[in-house]
């Protein structure tokens, strides 16, 4: 096990018993279980409430981290986040379509159809670059910010022509993203998927090391440009739609993950993808259980809480670059 | 195991770049592609990689039409240096040097250290890639190449980045690999490098390949001065010729 997994696989260790006992009951683990008045309510809170949101916790954050590692591997470029691509804002619309027609239970199969969507969309117009025509990443980039723009456009629409103002508080507090309430159903249906996705970027981690010598360089080594993007599309596809459909928008995991991770690494984007899906773990998971102990009257969004932790060291990497030291 | 091209026409956005070139390249030799700028020597050299599909006609590595080999397997056969190999990540350069066995899967120490003696970057193995000056970079990129063992080493300017002494430690591991049974075709502008260590010589123009042969009439002065414009003539003795310009 190499450095970097190791720190992180200890954090993630030390913070997942941590967060599920924190929160507004706190609970002690060590105090005896018979002296406990409201044990089954304890109980209760453990394992039907904080355990499967510290494990959607976990398999969001992994999502994003790894997704985060394999963009910046797949575009070599520090800057790069899962969510500019496109997948997560149309996850993100088809579970705002469930709200506006106001059938919440179908949300998550909203969202995986949106992000299925994107996908295809991303894989129809990029994947097509014929060989040696070059280009192939500018494409897929380009394609992904314009499918993120429109997606973007259209939950806007959505949210402004909402049938009710209801929907409307719904609709924004959901993009916020959260993992309050969330319950076994929402695990059953994340992790799997993360799982596959996860699977499929890990498949790509050697084709993403030969990409450090540029595109060219990547062919000549034996790397198939249009296989690889398929195989990220469904990765961080997988990875991003899962954790949109589940908690809603979570930012800048993806992008800060990496940058955590790269200076405990020898920088081949193969080594990042295991140690920044703990990293990720751990950031979510400390986020949410962040989110749940800060003295607020009303639960701050987990998104909310990412975002800003996210936005100011965003601004310290840009800082950096400036210097030179990226 | 040969590399051929049949009638190879390669096009890059709609213009034809690579004309209907036929050549044999042979194993054991070194062979200089020349050319003016914008004479399709680079995509020549991407052709014979495999990385441009053919608009017409063919590529041969050994009896298969290269097209139709897998890219992995193809990759373990040749390999490729381009012309401006970036580095994105700040990976240390015995990290780089070893992605030379990515075509093989494997992670194989003696031929990524061999790769290291050979262009003596003993010194530099534990530095960021990123923080190395051109000559050293240009020479890490081809210990990249090398690494892999591959039996066709196509490099595209691999000179253009190095000093002088450089230069000929270069040519001479080019020479050493020709002697050990690797074939070698490299993008040269400096003609005088190409007639003094060449075996054999391609001139293109225009995307056409308008000689080859032996590096003495293939770089013969009317040669130059209908593919450059140039009035030369070659002086010095076989081995250790210059090129001395006369004039538009």
């Amino acid at each position: 096990m190499t450095r970097a997994n190791l720190i992180f696989a200890a954090l993630l260790a030390v913070l997942l018993p941590l967060s599920l006992f924190a929160g507004r009951v706190w609970i002690n683990p060590f105090a005896d279980v018979g002296a406990v008045a409201d044990a089954d309510n304890i109980g209760l809170i453990l394992m039907e409430l904080r355990m499967p949101r510290a494990i959607l916790a976990v398999v969001i954050g992994a999502g994003l981290g790894a997704a985060g590692a394999a963009m910046q591997g797949y575009l070599r470029n520090p800057l790069a986040d899962p969510g500019l691509f496109g997948i997560a804002p149309m996850a993100a619309l088809g579970a705002v379509a469930s709200f506006w027609i106001g059938v919440t239970w179908v949300l998550p199969i909203f969202a995986l159809i949106g992000a299925g969507l994107g996908m295809a969309l991303l894989a129809a117009i990029a994947g097509r670059t014929p060989s040696g025509a070059g280009g192939g990443i500018a494409l897929f980039t380009l394609a992904g910010l314009m499918i993120a723009s429109l997606a973007g456009t259209l939950t806007a629409l959505a949210i402004t022509m909402a049938p009710n103002a209801f929907a409307m508080s719904q609709i924004v507090l959901w993009l916020n993203g959260a993992l309050t309430d969330r319950s076994w159903d929402e695990v059953w249906i994340a992790a799997p998927l993360t799982v596959v996705g996860l699977g499929l970027l890990f498949i790509a981690a050697r084709s993403l090391d030969a990409l450090t010598l540029g595109e060219d360089t990547a062919r000549s080594m034996g790397v198939n440009p249009s296989r690889l993007l398929l195989i990220l599309v469904g990765g961080v596809g997988l990875t991003i739609g899962a954790g949109v459909a589940v908690a809603g928008i979570i930012g800048f995991v993806g992008l800060i993950v990496p940058h955590l991770v790269r200076p405990l690494t020898n920088k081949m984007p193969s080594s990042l993808l295991v140690p920044s899906a703990l990293a990720g773990a751990c950031l979510v998971l400390l986020a949410d259980s962040l989110v749940r102990i800060l003295p607020f009257v009303t639960e701050l969004r987990l998104g909310i809480m990412l975002s800003l932790i996210g936005a100011p060291f965003f601004l310290w990497l840009l800082l950096r670059m400036r210097k030179g030291e990226l | 195991m040969k590399l051929a091209c049949d009638t190879l026409t390669l096009s890059r956005g709609g213009e034809l770049v690579v004309n209907r070139v036929t050549s044999r390249f042979e194993a054991g030799h070194i062979t200089a592609v020349v050319g003016p700028n914008g004479a399709g020597k680079s995509s020549l050299l991407q052709g014979l990689a495999g990385l441009i599909e053919p608009a017409h006609g063919n590529v041969m590595l050994g009896d298969q039409d290269i097209a139709s080999i897998l890219p992995a397997t193809r990759a373990k056969h040749i390999g490729y240096l381009p012309q401006n190999a970036e580095i994105a990540w700040d990976v240390s350069v015995r990290n780089l040097i070893a992605l030379g066995r990515h075509p093989h899967g494997d992670a194989a120490v003696a031929p990524v250290e061999a790769a290291i003696n050979v262009m003596q970057l003993e010194r530099l193995r534990d530095t960021p890639a990123t923080r190395l000056s051109g000559g050293e970079r240009a020479r890490v990129l081809l210990a990249r190449v090398l690494a892999g063992t591959p039996n066709w080493i196509l490099a595209d300017e691999p000179l253009a980045a190095l000093d002088l002494a450089h230069q000929v430690t270069l040519i001479d591991h080019f020479k050493t690999c020709a002697k050990e049974g690797a074939g070698v075709v490299i993008v040269l502008h400096d003609l005088a490098l190409a007639m003094n260590h060449a075996d054999r010589v391609v001139v293109m123009h225009k995307g056409r390949m308008i000689t080859r042969g032996a590096p003495r009439n293939a770089l013969a002065s009317d040669v130059i001065e209908k593919a450059w414009g140039v009035k030369t003539r070659w002086i010095g003795v076989p081995g250790q010729r210059a090129l001395a310009t006369l004039g538009m």
